[in-house]
């Protein structure tokens, strides 16, 4: 076992501010339509254990607008159905000539133990219901595109925090960056001993009192089944916690929306709430591309 | 053998005093102060040690039959020589489980290799499907000193009521892995502020504490039987024993070394060394046990050893295998944490290695050293100190989280029927 090599991202909860700061500026200067081949002659691969749309095209367009050979392995129609274990699939890639593997994988802590047995960066595209660190920095690059700094704000996360590797991601780096956050949902959904995961916290069981003066609000994803398991009855959950324009109103008049997808228009949001003016979910999948090319510059040591 | 000058703590005869021991023909011939037995051809010297009847572990997993790349019989039981353990208690959940009357038998078999004395626990259910009662006339006639199906719980009321019924009857204890399953699918660690960081299903005291409550209730309802709760981990847990136990049911529990050591947050990173199910609980649990300790709640300490080949524990943690070893580390623990740390009184310790596993399974002339008792014979010196390494340990596994610790309490010799077994160097 070693450390990680330098420029893995494996979650936010160990990076320090300035290091989270310096990639949101990398990001800024990054544009996917003219981009620096910085990451010419580079394998980047790029290992997906589970579905994805957003995260997998948005790493692969970032890699290739830097001049990067990309290697897509998914585990259906691979040896992984094989029974190859995770590491053996590392060594693999490694073996194969890969710089770096960016990796979303079902099981908690699977990037990091990739990391500790392979030479070059991995980068975390979401580890069960860890963390998805990527998806937190290209949420703060959009916060910050329209609010134009963090100074004073007030975020709501609401939702299914208890499976939610964004939600985790975005309360560790909101905190670090000196953001007040409030939770939002049910007991099952967000325990109490998640105000514990970083400083800065504090939970409450009523939409409206999330909402109320909100800068931002982020939705998470519910998963019906999810509800089912925790004996949450759907219609209820609805009737407390989905966003609509009549709640929006009580955030603040520029409060923006904020959802890392995929949506279910009618659950945890309406129709109208998505397609709305203070909505930025579209903004923030565009945003995906410029901050994982500097996640990427920075992991092979190519930002200047 | 003449075990001379030793302080000998045997809890079941309330000696705590020096004392030589004679031990002749397999038997425990003569206790006696200092001095006073002679002619004996073969002397020991413990001078400066403790002298102790031979421990007993009451929950070991040996992996045999059929899962041998991790521990046989032979490994496993040298492992607890190691450990200054002369009986252990085998788990029944192998491939296949060890539900009928002729794996009992298979396992009692000298051939099989056992170093020490080896007593079987057998499934409760067939299969340990949690259906049908095994039988448990014929199991007990083979050897088996209790039932269980541990690994999983024996979930449905009904089921349960009937083995208590019908362990009261034979006067064999049915042991119970308390773990509700169907609040843990896909659960891998302690429910709390460490498993809500890394990302992990959690395993509630609840789904504990709930199985213990309920089988309880039936051990007080039900007249006579016998209910030990293996592995208990939870406060929540430790309050349903003591009702069970003020009430005069015959109830029982165990608890292991590494309930008493560590904490649900030395998990660390993903560590799958410290993956075990019962998990590592919080603070509160473990203050709770390190007070039932010491208070005789406890009953006994048991290793729950359960080795794990390597391609079985390093793996994502969400699917590593539950389990750690423990036969080596099990007496330095006591002693280091319970005694050193904690101030328990070393008869206390003792007590929780020997008179009290005994009487959980009615082990006769085991656990004491009464004259014509059986020669097993646990010697240590509670002020060595030393250091585990699990590449050195006996067991074929070594998923252990203790590799590399200083520990306080070394087990210098292992007697059993009167044959020196281990000695440390």
């Amino acid at each position: 076992m070693n450390k990680p090599a330098r420029g893995s991202l494996l979650g936010i909860e160990h990076l320090e501010e300035k290091e989270i700061l310096g990639l949101l500026r990398l990001a800024r200067g990054m544009n996917p339509l003219k981009a620096r081949p910085l990451l010419r002659n580079q394998r980047i691969a790029l290992l997906f254990y589970e579905a994805s749309t957003r995260t997998r095209s948005s790493f692969e367009v970032a890699a290739k607008s830097m001049g990067a050979i990309t290697v897509l392995v998914l585990s259906s129609g691979s040896s992984i159905e094989k029974g190859e274990s995770l590491l053996d699939t590392g060594y693999t890639l490694r073996a194969v000539g890969a710089d770096l593997i960016v990796i979303r994988h079902p099981s908690a802590g699977a990037p990091l133990m990739m990391a500790q047995h392979l030479d070059i960066p991995v980068i975390n595209a979401g580890d069960g219901m860890h963390e998805h660190p990527s998806q937190a920095l290209l949420d703060a690059f959009t916060i910050l595109k329209h609010k134009k700094s963090f100074q004073g704000l007030r975020v709501a996360i609401i939702g299914d925090l208890y499976h939610s590797r964004v939600a985790r991601s975005a309360c560790h780096l909101l905190s670090k960056v000196g953001v007040k956050v409030t939770l939002c949902g049910p007991p099952e959904l967000v325990p109490e001993f998640a105000t514990t995961l970083a400083p800065g916290l504090s939970i409450t069981r009523h939409i409206e009192e999330a909402l109320r003066g909100a800068d931002v609000i982020m939705l998470l994803r519910v998963q019906q089944e999810r509800l089912a398991g925790k004996k949450i009855h759907l219609q209820d959950y609805m009737a407390r916690y989905q966003m609509t324009t009549g709640r929006l109103k009580l955030a603040k008049r520029d409060a923006i929306v904020m959802h890392p997808g995929p949506i279910i228009r009618g659950l945890e949001l309406t129709s109208e709430v998505v397609d709305g003016p203070q909505s930025v979910i579209v903004d923030e999948v565009r945003n995906g591309v410029p901050t994982r090319m500097a996640i990427l510059a920075r992991a092979l040591g190519k930002a200047n | 053998m003449l075990i001379k000058g030793g302080h000998v703590i045997d809890p079941s005869a309330r000696i705590d005093a020096l004392m030589d021991v004679l031990l002749r023909d397999g038997v425990v011939a003569e206790v006696a102060l200092p001095n006073k037995i002679r002619g004996a051809d073969d002397n020991f010297d413990a001078h400066g040690l403790i002298v102790a009847p031979g421990f007993i572990d009451l929950h070991v997993h040996l992996r045999e039959p059929g899962q041998s790349y991790k521990e046989t019989i032979r490994s496993g039981t040298a492992a607890a020589a190691a450990g200054g353990f002369t009986s252990v208690c085998t788990m029944p959940n192998t491939a296949p489980v060890v539900d009928n009357a002729e794996w009992v038998t298979w396992l009692r078999n000298p051939e099989r290799g056992a170093v020490v004395n080896l007593f079987p626990i057998a499934a409760a259910t067939l299969n340990s499907r949690g259906a049908a009662l095994t039988d448990f006339a014929a199991l007990q006639r083979a050897g088996a000193v209790a039932v269980t199906d541990d690994g999983k719980p024996i979930l449905e009321d009904e089921i349960m009521r009937a083995a208590l019924r019908l362990g009261a009857q034979l006067n064999l204890p049915v042991v119970q892995h308390a773990e509700d399953t169907r609040l843990t699918e896909n659960a891998s660690m302690h429910e709390g502020p460490t498993s809500f960081r890394l990302g992990l299903r959690g395993i509630s005291t609840a789904a504990e504490a709930n199985i213990v409550e309920r089988d309880v209730t039936l051990a007080q309802q039900i007249r006579e039987s016998r209910l030990h709760v293996a592995h208990l981990s939870t406060s929540d847990a430790l309050k349903a024993v003591r009702r069970g136990k003020r009430a005069k049911a015959r109830v029982t529990c165990e608890v292991t070394p590494h309930h008493f050591t560590l904490l649900d947050e030395d998990v660390g990173e993903y560590n799958t060394n410290f993956k075990m199910n019962p998990p590592l609980r919080s603070a509160t649990d473990r203050e709770a046990i390190l007070v039932a300790l010491a208070d005789g709640t406890v009953d006994a300490i048991a290793t729950d050893h359960a080795p794990h080949a390597t391609h079985e524990k390093e793996i994502e943690f969400e699917r590593a295998a539950f389990g750690i070893t423990g036969l080596e580390t099990a007496v330095a623990l006591a002693i280091t944490k319970l005694h050193r740390e904690h101030k328990i009184p070393l008869a206390r310790i003792v007590e929780l290695f020997t008179a009290g596993p005994a009487r959980v399974f009615d082990l006769r002339g085991r656990g004491s050293l009464a004259r014509g008792d059986h020669a097993d014979v646990t010697i240590f010196d509670p002020q060595k100190r030393w250091r585990f390494e699990a590449g050195k340990s006996r067991s074929l596994s070594h998923n252990t989280p203790f590799d590399g610790w200083q520990l306080t309490g070394k087990v210098v010799a292992t007697i059993v029927g009167g044959k020196m077994l281990h000695r440390a160097d």
